[in-house]
């Protein structure tokens, strides 16, 4: 996975509140959760459960089976073949158990956020107390200070600060206010001040904790189309070596050599693609567990998967690709200024700017010109002149010393006020700047009664660090991205260059978006976006993968299929890479799964069948022992390699951008390859121990 | 000149041969099946059968018509041979009886061939030409609407029309089929294969005593049994007969015809998807794994105990271990060379050519059909690998596309693993082999290998004529034969109900040589893990001796 250093460098510790039960863990796996998840891997033998996974529940037959003959004829083998086929079984519920005990702790502790809460509903302007689970849609509730949302709905009346920590893990209260596009609020929240009136918009049951929870703990998680269409492949092979093993029985009678149920058993269970089954359902949950820790809520499994194939990305301009505001790129001296002068003159008047424009100015005087950031105390007695709506530019008055910046009109307006000539030299920067996509301020003071123009400020958008990058990678991996904004085209085209999206869509209104994505999916594209106003869910529903801000309206987060807690656009990225990486993973432990098989045969046939044919003998390339020890030593080996790569299963195999053949060809040799040659080894050195066992070596 | 030289420049003049026809012949063929225009001689056809050439199936219908005509083929044949005494021509060869003929009318309806008669005993004239060569043409055009059907599906979006199966037909047996059977008939009977209405000719021996020498049509049943990858002989001998395959130029030509017409559709399908490449890629993962197995058996038969039992001196090893391998890995099973003689290796090679399903290259269109539900299966994994819904040629592979192509693949090791171990527990079974232990196993495994995967060779050394043989073998041909091709246009029809995906950097390439190893290493993995533990005690158990 590779970072971006625009991302907050934070880990999910440091965004989820310290209370007990929130913590998830970040990948990493220890032996303790094998332990602790015990119990539940023994409820998972019941057939029922079996019964969902045809591989696991062949394994769960074939175990009954050798079972029952190993009760009838016990020796060391057929109980050392018995007990590991239950191991196997055992260590595939163990794997599916571990993944699903991961978002067991965090669903505890939403559950307590849903406590019971008290509603105050008012029905025609009259205070009722119901409680929470009886509000319907529609109705209107009164939430005050102190005082638990009982439902996801929209605030209609009032402005209050809410604490989400319950849901987001953010511990900084934000601000929901009525109408526009911070009007949502998530059940399970608490107002921290004042009021308001909330309209509830969901149904008891199916509101967004009730559907977090179930989410995290897996409990109704439904196959995806993918893991659908590799479940059928799965059982494909297993028909066919159950075929294979069947009719193995009078070929084996009819070359005289007769072969028992527990043989023929231990053969299938090695042939079938046990690795992949057993670790199937837990690639899964972990694979929406990955989403969860990044703090991204998916309303379907079908969507994390959408998300590994898209094709198209719409990104907004503002916030994703580059700094949500404009900041200081350049001074621009003129009329005989010198730039440290103007400098000076400028820094002057944004020392007590707090508005992000004006910080940025400051940070270039800084950086550029190696001025302080820090104001004297002779700086201090200055007055700081607002920017206001009317005078549409703001500055300071120290002394005599007048200095203003703001828009061009207003300042050339300012500075012919006060008896001062405007240098005709400001007039083309102005027109240059706003021609390259960037907003000028005009720098003008008044020294000594003389005003005067001094320079001009450009504003410019500030494209991300590492974008560019980041696109180039999404281009690899087949990923256009087209970024969208308001701007006129000369400006967006300018951006767009700079941050080398592939396209870009200007001075874009929603129904723009909705077009593009059709256009888009016409072509068989899948498309994903991000959005979080009222006037994005159209477009959010239309498209393949719509992650909705968690800071946007229910409306929004209706209409998409992913909901990003952080609220942080450039997340889409991940949850793609995201995608990917849980279909890798199925399909490269398939691969090795498939692989093992080579090895397997290597091992049992000799064993079955060098009594009549000893020339099969030569087959018993790994030299082990005794046939006993060979078939033995498989079913170990096929048992044991489900635990060595339940890690693996829950982290998913490392994935780094890049082109579809180096990928497969990659993973081919890993996990191909890999596949062919490990069981060898592995079958070998469990046959050095197993021999030991008397009676079999 | 030294044999294995001699080989060699068989092997390059038919290579030559074949590539100067494929891309003529392949092009051709796509335009045969993606023109809008009928010819007179078809018009009338749809006049007479009523059909309307310009509207187009869903795929259901399309397989109705194909399993339609098929079951009426499998009638007609059947009484063909019940009512033979009828018939000009007969000879007095009298009715067949009913499990031979149900096995015969299955075998040559289902382009298997399998012969389990004597031709010149059992079949007079007016059945070799009416029942046997007609179902040569039709059975190999079949195969070839199937194929075209399955290419639309590829090349269509948005649609449930897969073309006019009766047009496919038609257009395979009169544009295609016909005029290369009449040609090739010709140079056939130049290079001295009889063609005669006679039923043979009576001579006095150098013992003095009278030999009757069967004769017979054979030149144009000769040129269809291999073109349409068919096989059935004409004279019991097959192609080792020196009425059928005279010289050692009548045998590479006869290897040619067998090799052509699948070696060419790799062309016509990379020619309709678009991308030549895309044929490319297939002929040579058929081509490489065709050379691979040719030189086990040639190897292994050059350095046998007895390297020319069973073969004709006038081919040698060389040419019988080409005509093996192309026999056996195009599903044709015509022989020029006794298969049962060869070592365990170079045997278990032919087995091993039919086990991987038939498509190195494959017969006519089963070939090509075959080889793309190989790919898709390789490709879903594939496209796992690289974190994308799974994807050939811009169409997604989900539920529906790899269920298609799992049953297709199931049908195959179904019928032939439940045949062969019914075969072995049945008390008659040992009786009827020739040979006892690993190499009387291969034979059982061989027998149901060829009907299962319609191949039509006989390992032979087992005496396939009673019934249960007989029907069990028929079912397998059938069932072979048929649930494939139904899987096969069900995929088609939810391919073409698709939108096309477009190609990005992110998309698996299907044209290279890593694409070429996937498929090739699928083809030959699918086979090894299903039929390992069987070869184990048949070719190995004798190739390890």
């Amino acid at each position: 996975m590779t970072t971006t250093t625009h991302r907050p460098q934070r880990t999910p510790d440091d965004v989820r509140p310290p209370a007990p039960g929130r913590q998830v863990g970040g990948g990493a796996f220890t032996p303790r959760q094998l332990l602790t998840s015990f119990p539940d891997a023994l409820r998972k033998f019941d057939p029922r459960h079996q019964l969902r996974n045809p591989v696991m529940f062949v394994v769960w037959v074939g175990s009954v089976l050798v079972t029952v003959f190993a009760v009838g004829d016990p020796s060391g083998f057929s109980i050392g073949v018995a007990a590991w086929l239950w191991f196997t079984v055992l260590f595939a519920n163990l794997a599916e158990a571990v993944a699903e005990g991961r978002g067991k702790a965090q669903a505890e502790s939403l559950r307590q956020s849903k406590k019971d809460a008290v509603a105050r509903r008012l029905v025609d302007g009259v205070e009722e107390r119901v409680p929470g689970t009886e509000l319907r849609i529609g109705d209107l509730v009164v939430v005050e200070a102190g005082e638990v949302i009982p439902g996801d709905g929209d605030v209609v009346e009032g402005i209050a600060t809410v604490d989400e920590s319950a849901i987001t893990g953010e511990s900084a209260p934000v601000i929901r206010e009525s109408g526009g596009d911070r009007c949502a609020v998530t059940g399970g929240t608490t107002v921290l001040s004042d009021r308001v009136v909330v309209k509830i918009s969901t149904k008891p049951g199916e509101s967004f904790v009730d559907r977090m929870i179930a989410l995290v703990e897996g409990a109704e998680r439904q196959k995806t189309p993918n893991e659908i269409a590799l479940t059928i492949l799965l059982s494909t092979l297993t028909i066919i070596f159950l075929l294979a093993v069947v009719a193995l029985q009078p070929m084996a009678a009819y070359s005289g050599s007769v072969q028992s149920v527990i043989v023929l058993t231990a053969l299938l269970v090695c042939l079938i693609p046990t690795t992949i089954g057993a670790l199937l359902s837990a690639i899964g949950i972990a694979g929406m567990d990955r989403l969860v820790q990044r703090n991204v809520l998916a309303t379907s499994g079908k969507a994390v998967e959408a998300a590994g194939d898209i094709d198209t990305l719409l990104l907004d301009k503002t916030g994703t690709i580059t700094f949500g505001n404009r900041r200081a790129t350049e001074f621009v001296a003129v009329g005989g200024t010198t730039p440290e002068e103007l400098a000076a003159a400028v820094r002057l008047s944004s020392l007590a700017d707090g508005t992000p424009e004006g910080r940025s100015i400051v940070e270039l005087c800084v950086e550029k010109f190696g001025l302080s950031a820090e104001a004297t105390d002779h700086e201090k007695t200055g007055e700081f002149v607002e920017f206001s709506a009317n005078t549409r530019m703001s500055g300071i008055d120290l002394g005599d010393l007048k200095v203003r910046k703001g828009a061009a009109s207003a300042v050339r307006a300012w500075v012919a006020e006060n008896g001062g000539e405007v240098s005709g030299e400001v007039g083309p920067v102005v027109d240059e700047i706003s021609g390259q996509g960037g907003t000028p301020l005009v720098v003008a003071e008044i020294r000594g009664g003389v005003a005067s123009v001094r320079g001009v400020i450009r504003l410019s958008d500030v494209v991300k660090p590492g974008m560019k990058e980041r696109f180039a990678e999404l281009r690899a991996m087949g990923i256009r991205t087209v970024m969208v904004t308001g701007d006129n085209p000369l400006t967006a085209k300018a951006i767009a260059n700079e941050a080398g999206v592939d396209d870009f869509l200007a001075e874009a209104k929603p129904e723009d978006k909705m077009a593009l994505i059709r256009r888009e999916q016409e072509g068989g594209k899948l498309v994903a976006m991000t959005g979080d106003g009222t006037n994005d869910a159209p477009a959010l529903a239309q498209s393949d993968v719509g992650v909705a801000m968690n800071t946007g309206t229910s409306a929004a987060k209706e209409a998409g299929n992913m909901v990003d807690l952080d609220s942080d656009p450039t997340k889409l990225i991940e949850i793609v890479e995201i995608g990917k990486q849980l279909l890798i993973t199925r399909g490269a432990l398939t691969t090795f799964s498939v692989a093992n098989d080579l090895a397997k045969y290597f091992a049992i046939l000799p064993a079955m069948f060098a009594g009549i044919y000893p020339q099969l003998d030569q087959l018993n390339i790994m030299n082990l022992a005794t046939p006993q020890s060979a078939i033995l030593s498989a079913v170990i080996f096929n048992a044991l390699i489900i635990v060595v790569l339940i890690p693996l299963a829950l982290r998913g195999v490392r994935y780094r951008p890049s082109s579809a053949s180096a990928l497969l060809r990659r993973n081919l040799l890993v996990y191909g390859l890999g596949g062919v040659v490990t069981p060898f080894a592995g079958i070998w050195l469990i046959d050095l121990l197993v021999r030991l066992i008397p009676g079999i070596g | 000149m030294s044999s294995t030289v001699a080989g060699l420049l068989q092997v390059a003049v038919l290579l030559a041969a074949l590539a100067v026809v494929y891309r003529p012949l392949g092009d051709y063929m796509a335009r045969v099946f993606s023109t809008a225009k009928h010819t007179r001689a078809e018009a009338a056809v749809y006049r007479v059968v009523r059909v309307d050439p310009d509207s187009e199936q869903r795929w259901g219908t399309y397989a109705q018509g194909v399993l339609g005509f098929s079951f009426v083929s499998v009638v007609l044949l059947y009484l063909l041979q019940r009512l033979q005494p009828l018939l000009p021509f007969d000879f007095g060869r009298g009715a067949v009886p009913p499990g031979m003929a149900f096995n015969n009318a299955a075998s040559f309806v289902s382009n298997t061939n399998w012969q389990s008669y004597v031709p010149e005993v059992v079949m007079g004239h007016t059945v070799q030409m009416v029942g046997l060569t007609v179902q040569n043409f039709v059975s190999a055009a079949v195969g070839l609407a199937v194929a075209m059907a399955l290419v639309r599906g590829f090349i269509r979006s948005k649609t449930d029309r897969l073309g006019n199966f009766w047009v496919d037909l038609v257009r395979g047996t009169l544009r295609i089929l016909l005029p290369m059977a009449f040609l090739s008939a010709i140079v056939l009977i130049g290079l001295g294969v009889v063609m005669s209405l006679r039923s043979g000719v009576t001579v006095v021996g150098p013992d003095g005593a009278e030999h009757t020498i069967a004769l017979a049509p054979a030149a144009s049943q000769e040129s269809i049994k291999l073109l349409g990858t068919n096989g059935g002989g004409i004279f019991n001998a097959n192609s080792a007969h020196p009425f059928e395959n005279p010289n050692s130029w009548s045998n590479l030509v006869e290897i040619f015809l067998l090799l052509v017409i699948p070696v060419s559709l790799t062309r016509t399908f990379g020619k309709l998807v678009g991308n030549p490449k895309q044929g490319y890629v297939l002929l040579g993962v058929m081509g490489t794994l065709w050379s691979g197995m040719l030189a086990v058996i040639w190897w292994a038969e050059s350095t046998g105990l007895r390297p020319l039992e069973g073969k004709e001196t006038r081919f040698g090893v060389a040419g019988s271990a080409l005509f093996a391998d192309s026999t056996t890995g195009t599903s044709t099973g015509a022989v020029n060379s006794m298969h049962d003689s060869y070592s365990g290796l170079g045997g278990g090679g032919t087995l091993l050519n039919m086990l991987f399903g038939e498509m190195t290259p494959g017969g006519v269109g089963t070939g090509l059909y075959s080889i793309l539900v190989m790919a898709i299966i390789a490709m879903f994994l594939a496209g796992l690998m690289v974190g994308r819904t799974p994807e050939y040629l811009g169409k997604k592979l989900g539920k529906r596309e790899v269920t298609a192509a799992a049953v297709s693949i199931l049908a195959m090791p179904t019928v032939l693993l439940l045949g062969v171990g019914i075969a072995l527990v049945l008390p008659g079974t040992s009786g009827a082999l020739n040979n006892p232990g690993a190499h009387g196993f291969s034979e059982v495994l061989y027998a149901y290998a060829s009907a299962s995967n319609n191949n039509g060779s006989a390992f032979a050394g087992i005496t396939v004529t009673n019934d249960w043989f007989q029907s069990s073998l028929g079912v397998c041909m059938l069932l072979g034969r048929f649930i494939p091709i139904v899987a096969v246009l069900c995929l088609a029809g939810s391919l073409a109900a698709q939108k096309k995906v477009p190609e990005s950097a992110g998309t698996l390439p299907t044209t290279g040589p890593l694409f070429a190893t996937l498929l090739g290493g699928s083809v030959v993995l699918v086979a090894a893990l299903t039929f390992v533990p069987a070869l184990a005690l048949g070719p190995i158990a004798e190739a390890l001796l």
